[in-house]
């Protein structure tokens, strides 16, 4: 691992002050980053930590939503109360992802900044256009069966690991940054042609919170997750899914897609084919179609839009 | 996934900084590379071993310690970011000389073969119960939170066991939970 200096931020300000130095990275729970720094994936020269940042609270607001302090830690946001109540698709989405050990000490911000799992980023002795630009993308070719099959580019084909950015996705929920508030579905990119770039995020803007506005539709959520193992395995395909029918009809819904793109996948052509729809298995297969028609799956991970098509389907007639 | 080459050229000089923290009562202050892993730290300057290293990727739990009453994986803490904190590891669960609870479960049962994971798995299993005793849910959890064996085969899956002692760490999880 390259020697880094380390500073303990006292406060906001302070700590993208000091993160402004080329080569600084904030330092949250460090589930994600010591371990890639071990790795020699990511080597910054200075670590700011912003775990003792006044950040660690999960608050009202006014409009009746939540604000998720980015210091959260995925334990406590995952057995708040009124994130179980209100918004249960995110408290699943939370207890989905990675072991006991890691949600007690991995944070809110941390969690939407993880890096994707693609074994060829994770591995230095091998081409990734994301970890080194240029360099090239053997995952194409190679091993690909839990990559991308949406929004993908020749430059890159991974996916980003998080569940609970997926669940974030389906509820509308913005991010607030030490210079401004932007939409979360507008937080992470698409890889194009700049892979390296998993995020909007300016060098040394600091996320502060998670704001969920008020959304009676979610508290009737769910989030459901197909992965190799049963339990402490990324996604290859999960779905977070709210749904309100009326009548037998959909009034309501947000749909939102993990496991299967760069960012976190909001299954807008689904929505819109439901909108007002028969809240029926057929409607459902055929708003999966919509939302699948836009998939490109490589050689070894077809098997993903039938899985998606499946749990999209099972997902929506269990919440019907 | 490999580590990282040893780097060609002449590396960077290592960082170093003075941290206090406390490992089963007893608080230390020692001065160390900030690069320096609680496990590392635990395993090769405190001379508590109990803690293992098998991954050191925080994907197997042999690790797992209780930071400040809270279960964590100690190969991705870096000490720098624990100052002040109360560690425990397995050889500070057994207060007075007695066995804990889960340390007693764990022999009547033979919840263990080559007993690498074993002190990883009294941490965790130290910690999760204390999560689900202040009614935490699981991903399996379904209204009430509630002790079982399907949420401690949840709950305890970031402790992998190589020997498959599986079946006889859920009887003994369940009976010192009871």
């Amino acid at each position: 691992m390259r020697p880094f200096r380390y500073e303990r931020a006292a406060d906001a300000a302070g700590a993208v002050e000091l993160a402004a130095a080329p080569e600084a990275m904030f330092l949250g729970g460090g589930t994600n980053l010591v371990d890639l720094m071990r790795l020699g994936v990511e080597r910054p020269a200075l670590l700011v930590d912003v775990t003792k940042l006044d950040d660690g609270r999960i608050d009202e607001t006014p409009d009746g939503g939540l604000r998720i302090g980015a210091g959260v830690r995925n334990s406590d946001l995952a057995g708040d109360t009124r994130v179980r109540e209100r918004y249960p698709v995110l408290s699943a989405a939370v207890l989905h992802g990675a072991s006991g050990q890691l949600r007690n000490v991995a944070t809110t911000g941390g969690n939407l900044l993880q890096r994707t799992r693609c074994a060829y980023f994770q591995d230095v002795t091998k081409p990734c256009n994301k970890r080194d630009p240029g360099s090239g993308c053997p995952a194409r070719e190679g091993e690909h069966h839990n990559l991308a099959i949406i929004g993908w580019s020749d430059a890159c084909v991974a996916t980003h690991p998080s569940d609970m950015a997926v669940a974030l996705a389906a509820l509308d929920a913005s991010v607030e940054t030490s210079t401004r508030s932007l939409p979360l579905l507008d937080l992470h990119r698409l890889p194009g042609e700049e892979p390296e770039r998993d995020t909007v995020l300016d060098h040394g803007e600091l996320i502060r919170a998670v704001h969920l506005p008020p959304l009676p539709v979610a508290r009737r959520s769910r989030y459901v997750k197909v992965r190799e193992r049963a339990s402490f395995s990324f996604a290859v395909v999960s779905v977070a899914a709210a749904l309100h029918v009326e009548d037998g009809t959909v009034a309501d819904i947000r749909l939102a897609l993990g496991g299967v793109a760069h960012k976190p996948w909001r299954a807008e052509r689904a929505e819109e084919a439901l909108r007002g729809a028969a809240a029926s298995a057929e409607s459902f297969a055929r708003a999966a179609d919509a939302e699948l028609a836009q998939a490109r799956p490589l050689r070894e991970n077809a098997y993903k839009v039938p899985v998606a098509r499946n749990l999209i389907i099972r997902t929506l007639s269990e919440l019907a | 996934m490999h580590d990282a080459p040893t780097p060609a050229v002449t590396p960077e000089p290592p960082a170093f900084t003075e941290v206090a923290l406390r490992v089963n009562g007893v608080e230390h202050t020692l001065t160390i590379d900030t690069r320096t892993s609680l496990l590392d730290l635990l395993r090769e300057r405190l001379g508590a071993t109990g803690a293992k290293k098998g991954c050191d990727h925080g994907q197997c739990g042999a690790c797992t310690v209780l930071i400040d009453g809270r279960r964590a994986n100690s190969c991705l803490a870096l000490v720098v970011a624990y100052a002040h904190s109360d560690v425990v590891t397995v050889e500070g669960l057994a207060a007075g000389g007695e066995p804990h609870a889960l340390q007693r479960a764990f022999v009547e049962h033979d919840a263990f073969q080559c007993g690498y994971c074993t002190p990883g798995q009294l941490c965790s299993a130290a910690g999760m119960l204390d999560e689900l005793r202040a009614g935490r849910p699981s991903a399996v959890t379904d209204g009430e939170v509630a002790l079982s064996a399907e949420e401690v085969r949840e709950r305890m899956s970031g402790n992998i066991c190589r020997c498959g002692a599986y079946p006889n760490l859920v009887r003994a999880i369940l009976e010192a939970g009871a």
